[in-house]
């Protein structure tokens, strides 16, 4: 029967189901992927959460949505923690959410790979960021867990290496907080003294999720502030988390951290004393070979007694050259020069004439006797050659040719023309072979009878017509 | 309070001037170079030594005092550090 009942008001209905639904899922886990991801002016957050077949619709308010450790965004698959409330004025239900964590490795990693490439972009793994870290540090800071073998390994192999000053800021290393309290302890080192010259952030292997605190991005931002050196060494030497990118150096493992912070003592040590040994016997050396020199200069001085007659000696020496330079002595040097020449040449001559004197007397009489005949036979050879010569050249030659000559009586001198001729009366007409003594023959006398005999000398007019 | 210098070292503590122990084994390492090269005259080698001999002793000191204090920062109850102890690790 329907009377039988209860009638509620809509309200009555709507707040007994809020109490009940509330009651029953006061604590809830749901795993799901976000969707339709949302923040308020006011700051709270409002998405739904999905599989397959339903939606859930979820709110984060502002104080929780501040403390996420991530950034949420749709299609991130995560397990959300709270509870399941009402809303009676729309007939809703949904999940307060008080946890939110990425659901496992996978959406980790995706998550990992989004802040890696963000925080790149911004440059905070930049090489040119990097510092470097001290030779020797005085005071080194330590971020990790004051339990566990981390912080033991670490501070043993620093002492054995070079016992330090170490100050530890104790943290959490896993766990909702633990992002947190690292990001604020490097952060509050730089305030501390005496303030550390390098930091080390460790923890030791683990899984994504346990080593997650050192992806965030709080915990990469604090370590990229910081000014003083950082050493990150989180989990084992194949995990590599957002931290190790950001840090001045990775170290592979926390034990490798105290070997990358400090050298080894002894080394030092050795190496230091080395170095005093070579200086001193550098030194030695030194001043050995600066001695010898001393000691050969010392040698090269001489005794004193010494220099000074060596000085006396030179002194005496250039004393004479002085003298020696005097213009009295020059002159007197000059001319004892001037009749050694003399001298000389005189007994050159002399030897030249006596040399000569020994040429002739050495030939004998009879041998002058026949070279002097020789010569004057040679002489009268010569002569007769020239005579004949000059004879062939003359005119008797002409003459034997048939030519002829004729010379005035009177002086015997030629005549050469008819001209020449006209006015003489007796001429000599010369033959090869002998004169002729001829006359002209004038206009009107008889010429004398030819074939007389020709009277040389005597008849040049009898000739005349031969000319 | 001690003075640092970028690469930490404390200044105070160097009496012969030098910002770190690391510069003053190199100025050491390049003086005894210079003193087996035999580059220097005698008072330059002089006083190189003698800066090498301060050095070194600078150094030696800075190893000699090398001691193991490891301290944990204790906090006040807004979380600043507030003071430290002597820590041992368990």
């Amino acid at each position: 029967m329907a009377s039988n009942v209860h009638e509620y008001t809509v309200s009555e209905l709507s707040f007994a189901l809020k109490r009940t639904v509330e009651d029953a899922y006061g604590l809830v886990r749901v795993r799901g992927e976000i969707s339709g991801f949302k923040r308020a002016a006011s700051g709270h957050v409002y998405l739904a959460l999905k599989d397959d077949k339903s939606v859930l619709d979820g709110v984060c308010w502002r104080g929780t949505a501040s403390r996420l450790a991530f950034r949420p965004e749709d299609g991130l698959e995560v397990i959300c923690t709270g509870k399941l409330t009402t809303y009676p004025g729309r007939s809703k239900y949904q999940i307060v959410i008080e946890q939110m964590e990425p659901a496992g490795a996978g959406a980790l990693m995706a998550l990992f790979e989004e802040r890696k490439r963000r925080l790149e972009a911004e440059g905070l793994f930049d090489p040119a960021r990097k510092r470097k870290l001290p030779f020797l540090p005085r005071t080194i800071g330590i971020v990790t867990s004051p339990t566990g073998s981390v912080i033991r390994d670490m501070l043993h192999r620093l002492a054995e290496r070079f016992p330090s000053h170490v100050l530890l800021w104790p943290v959490a290393v896993q766990g909702e907080s633990a992002a947190g309290q690292i990001a604020r302890a490097i952060r509050g080192f730089e305030r501390v003294e005496p303030r550390p010259d390098l930091l080390i952030v460790a923890r030791g292997g683990g899984s994504i999720e346990d080593l997650w605190s050192f992806n965030e991005e709080i915990v990469a931002r604090a370590v990229a502030d910081s000014t003083i050196p950082l050493i990150s060494a989180v989990g084992h030497e194949t995990d590599t988390t957002l931290i190790d990118h950001v840090s001045d150096r990775r170290a592979p493992t926390p034990t490798a951290a105290a070997e990358m912070a400090v050298p080894v003592r002894n080394e030092l040590a050795t190496g230091l004393h080395a170095l005093g040994e070579r200086q001193m016997h550098a030194f030695d050396r030194m001043l050995t070979h600066a001695a010898r020199h001393v000691e050969g200069l010392a040698r090269g001085l001489g005794e004193p007694r010494m220099l000074l007659d060596l000085a006396t000696q030179r002194l005496d020496d250039l004393g004479e050259r002085l003298r020696l330079r005097s213009p009295l002595l020059v002159l007197e040097e000059r001319r004892e020069r001037v009749d050694q020449r003399m001298k000389r040449i005189a007994e050159i001559v002399a030897d030249r004439l006596r040399h000569s004197e020994r040429s002739l007397a050495a030939i004998p009489e009879a041998r002058l006797a026949a070279l002097a005949e020789r010569r004057i036979a040679d002489d009268a050879k010569r002569l007769e050659a020239l005579s004949k010569l000059l004879e062939s050249l003359g005119h008797r030659r002409v003459l034997e040719r048939g030519y002829a000559l004729v010379h005035r009586t009177a002086d015997d001198t030629l005549i050469a023309s008819s001209e020449a001729a006209a006015g003489e009366t007796a001429m000599e007409i010369e033959f090869h072979d002998g004169r002729l003594r001829v006359e002209p023959v004038r206009e009107g006398r008889e010429p004398r009878p030819r074939g007389a005999k020709p009277r040389p000398a005597e008849k040049p007019g009898e000739q005349g017509r031969l000319l | 309070m001690a003075k640092t210098t970028d690469d930490g070292a404390v200044t105070e503590a160097s009496p012969v001037g030098k910002p770190s122990f690391e510069d003053a084994l190199g100025e050491l390492e390049g003086i005894v170079q210079k003193l087996e090269r035999g580059q220097l005259d005698l008072e330059s080698s002089i006083a190189a030594y003698e800066r090498g001999t301060e050095l070194r002793r600078w150094c030696d000191t800075r190893l000699g005092e090398a001691r193991m204090r490891v301290e944990k920062l204790t906090f006040d109850k807004d979380g600043e550090p507030r003071d430290r102890e002597p820590f041992e690790p368990s």
